[in-house]
């Protein structure tokens, strides 16, 4: 059972401190780099349009207040928001809202790194985690688009022949090293939690090298030639 | 395909929609289906593929200018995004970063991830979401269109709102969740997906128009939506803190006002319509004048 | 998923490739197909290539594809369709605007 305290004892053995409101967590941490921002979620939290907004307008007040300081994302959720409120409300506004200032710390210096900590799932992911230039999880992450025996539902495919599909291939299954195989994730943190963290802090990484990670490690042979393919057309 | 005789977007297939939104007979595919270019994880799984893997992608000109443009074919797959399609769309935007055309546009219709290939569909809109900051911190201004007769739902949708502007249609949709997940997952109490206006009342153009989740809404004919997709060129939205602090207040008075409310019908009933039950039939002028009166312009 | 290769012709030993640019016509879909036409040196003949969804039709697809095959004689052509379960009245929409399509492509 991972907490967000424990998770940071062993990320940040420099020292750190959160602060919780609601299921969003901040505050700061020490590291040999100097120091970081911490911003997140708790409780599996679904992210809907409070939380977004509020997780956008800490984003907003690093920026304004901590210039080029990195900001490290602590991920646990499950997702957008399953509410017909959320949807009345917009939740696509908020969340795009949310990864817009995530970029805009990005293009203004400041590096961001995210570590999936417990559950990472689907919109919410997207918005709060796979925005970072390099991101982490721990190695008992769970991160996924829905649970199997939803997809197996929906796809009218049988449970056993997804699992049998996960078993050979990182595309279904919700471990975090199929994230890393499909080269979404830069590593699986075990063991030692603060080196890798500490050494991507001090290589900040712009562009988006996830289809090429892809390609290398096996896990999607054909996004990346695919984008050069595009780029490179003559038309 | 006869192209005089469609006189909208709503049922057209990718292919058409292109003809009919860019200049005639001005479009180059990229990855062209004779390329055959599609999906090996629909194959392991035993399903058809199609040699576009449902986006077709291209350069073309619109009245005269160069534009780049994407439109996702509804009828495969649910216009789901897979790892060649994302990539397909993740490339065009890239491109769009180097090639700085006069706009990108972005004929959006589809139900998200494709589940059929998962974890790679989900990380294929991450990188289309990278791509089109790309494109935007160029100064290139990308248009999403929703006028499809699948919506425009999950990632997807939350990239749309990362686009400059969101154009759509009343047919058209946007969200986050689809009516049938957050039914399946919450009860018919929370979302009743059967429930055709009550879908169209929460996700669909009108009301997002109203509460600027859209912010441009047209008429589902090609003259119309051309002449409204023209009007946001040459207006990229920056990417700058001044404007993020103002999405950022304008999306904190919407919570403000209308944070209690159960219904559409409320919200625009606290935006000052008299009779918002008619709103969903009113025509497509009578309401844009109402609509104008009452939402916020940016 | 099935997938077979027919082959008709040759109609001309004659014939000359022409640079003719490839067309699609449909979408892939539950009851709907793709017909890609592409030009191919053959030696005069017609080429399909057909992966189906649904299994156990190959008769009636030879059927078809081989009336049609007689019917168009497109010299140096491939044919090849990817198939999501369309009904015979589908199918010969398609074809028939493929065939339509062809011919008026330079």
């Amino acid at each position: 059972m991972t907490n967000v305290n424990s998770a940071c004892e062993q990320l940040f053995p420099l020292g750190f401190n959160l602060v919780t409101s609601g299921e969003m967590i901040y505050g700061e941490a020490k590291t040999s780099k100097g120091v970081v921002a911490l911003l997140g979620t708790i409780n599996s939290a679904p992210i809907g349009v409070d939380l977004a907004f509020a997780l956008a307008g800490k984003v907003l007040e690093i920026i304004q207040n901590y210039p080029q300081r990195p900001i490290i994302i602590l991920v646990d959720t499950q997702g957008q928001n399953l509410s017909r409120r959320d949807e009345l409300l917009g939740n696509a506004g908020y969340l795009a809202h949310l990864s817009m200032c995530f970029e805009l710390a990005r293009m203004r210096g400041h590096t961001l790194i995210s570590i999936v900590y417990k559950e990472a799932v689907s919109g919410g992911y997207l918005a709060l985690g796979m925005i970072a230039d390099r991101s982490f999880a721990l190695d008992s992450a769970q991160i996924r688009v829905m649970a199997l025996s939803a997809m197996s539902r929906i796809m009218q495919i049988s449970l056993e022949r997804l699992e049998e599909l996960c078993a050979s291939s990182p595309i279904f299954g919700p471990g975090a090293s199929n994230y890393v195989a499909l080269g979404a994730l830069d590593a699986v943190l075990a063991n030692d939690l603060s080196s890798p963290i500490e050494q991507a802090l001090s290589q900040s990484e712009q562009l988006d090298q996830r289809a090429k990670l892809g390609l290398e490690r096996g896990g999607r042979k054909l996004a990346f030639e695919v984008i050069n393919l595009v780029i490179n057309a003559h038309v | 395909m006869r192209l005089e005789n469609i006189s909208g977007l709503y049922e057209s297939s990718a292919r058409e929609r292109i003809s009919l939104i860019l200049d005639a007979a001005t479009f180059q595919e990229i990855l062209p289906p004779f390329k055959r270019i599609s999906s090996p994880h629909l194959k392991t799984l035993g399903m058809p593929i199609a040699f576009d893997d449902g986006i077709v992608i291209g350069v073309g000109l619109f009245e005269g200018k160069k534009v780049f443009c994407a439109a996702q074919e509804p009828g495969f797959m649910g216009g789901s995004v897979g790892e060649v399609h994302g990539a397909k769309l993740t490339g065009l935007l890239e491109r769009a970063a180097i090639e700085k055309p006069a706009a990108v546009i972005l004929i959006l219709d589809t139900g998200g991830v494709r589940l059929h290939e998962a974890n790679a569909g989900l990380i294929a809109i991450s990188e289309i979401q990278r791509a089109l900051f790309k494109a935007r911190s160029m100064g290139v201004v990308v248009i999403a269109l929703s006028a499809g007769s699948n919506g425009v739902y999950g990632g997807i949708g939350i990239v749309a709102r990362c686009c400059d502007y969101v154009l759509i249609t009343e047919q058209g949709r946007l969200s986050v969740s689809g009516p049938e997940v957050i039914e399946s997952q919450k009860g018919v109490e929370e979302f009743d997906a059967r429930d055709k206006a009550l879908v169209w009342r929460t996700m669909g153009g009108k009301h997002r128009y109203l509460q600027n989740e859209a912010q441009a809404y047209t008429k589902d004919s090609i003259k119309n939506i051309r002449a409204t997709i023209a009007a946001y060129f040459g207006k990229p939205v920056p990417l700058s803190l001044e404007e993020l602090l103002r999405q950022h207040k304008s999306l904190g008075q919407r919570l403000e006002k209308f944070s209690d409310c159960a219904d559409a019908l409320d919200i625009w009933t606290k935006m000052g319509i008299q009779n918002p039950d008619q709103i969903p039939s009113l025509d497509d002028e009578s309401f844009i004048t109402i609509a104008n009166r009452v939402r916020d312009h940016d | 998923m099935e997938t077979f290769e027919f082959k008709f012709g040759p109609w001309s030993k004659q014939s000359k490739l022409s640079n003719k640019k490839p067309i699609i016509v449909g979408v892939v879909g539950s009851g709907n197909l793709e017909v890609l036409v592409e030009e191919v040196d053959l030696n005069g003949g017609t080429k399909f290539y057909l992966e189906t969804s649904i299994d156990g039709f190959e008769k009636t697809w030879q059927a078809v594809l081989a009336d049609f095959a007689e019917q168009e004689r497109f010299a140096n052509t491939i044919i090849t369709i990817n198939d999501g379960g369309a009904t015979p009245a589908v199918v010969q929409l398609r074809l028939a605007q493929a065939a339509q399509q062809w011919k008026e492509t330079p």
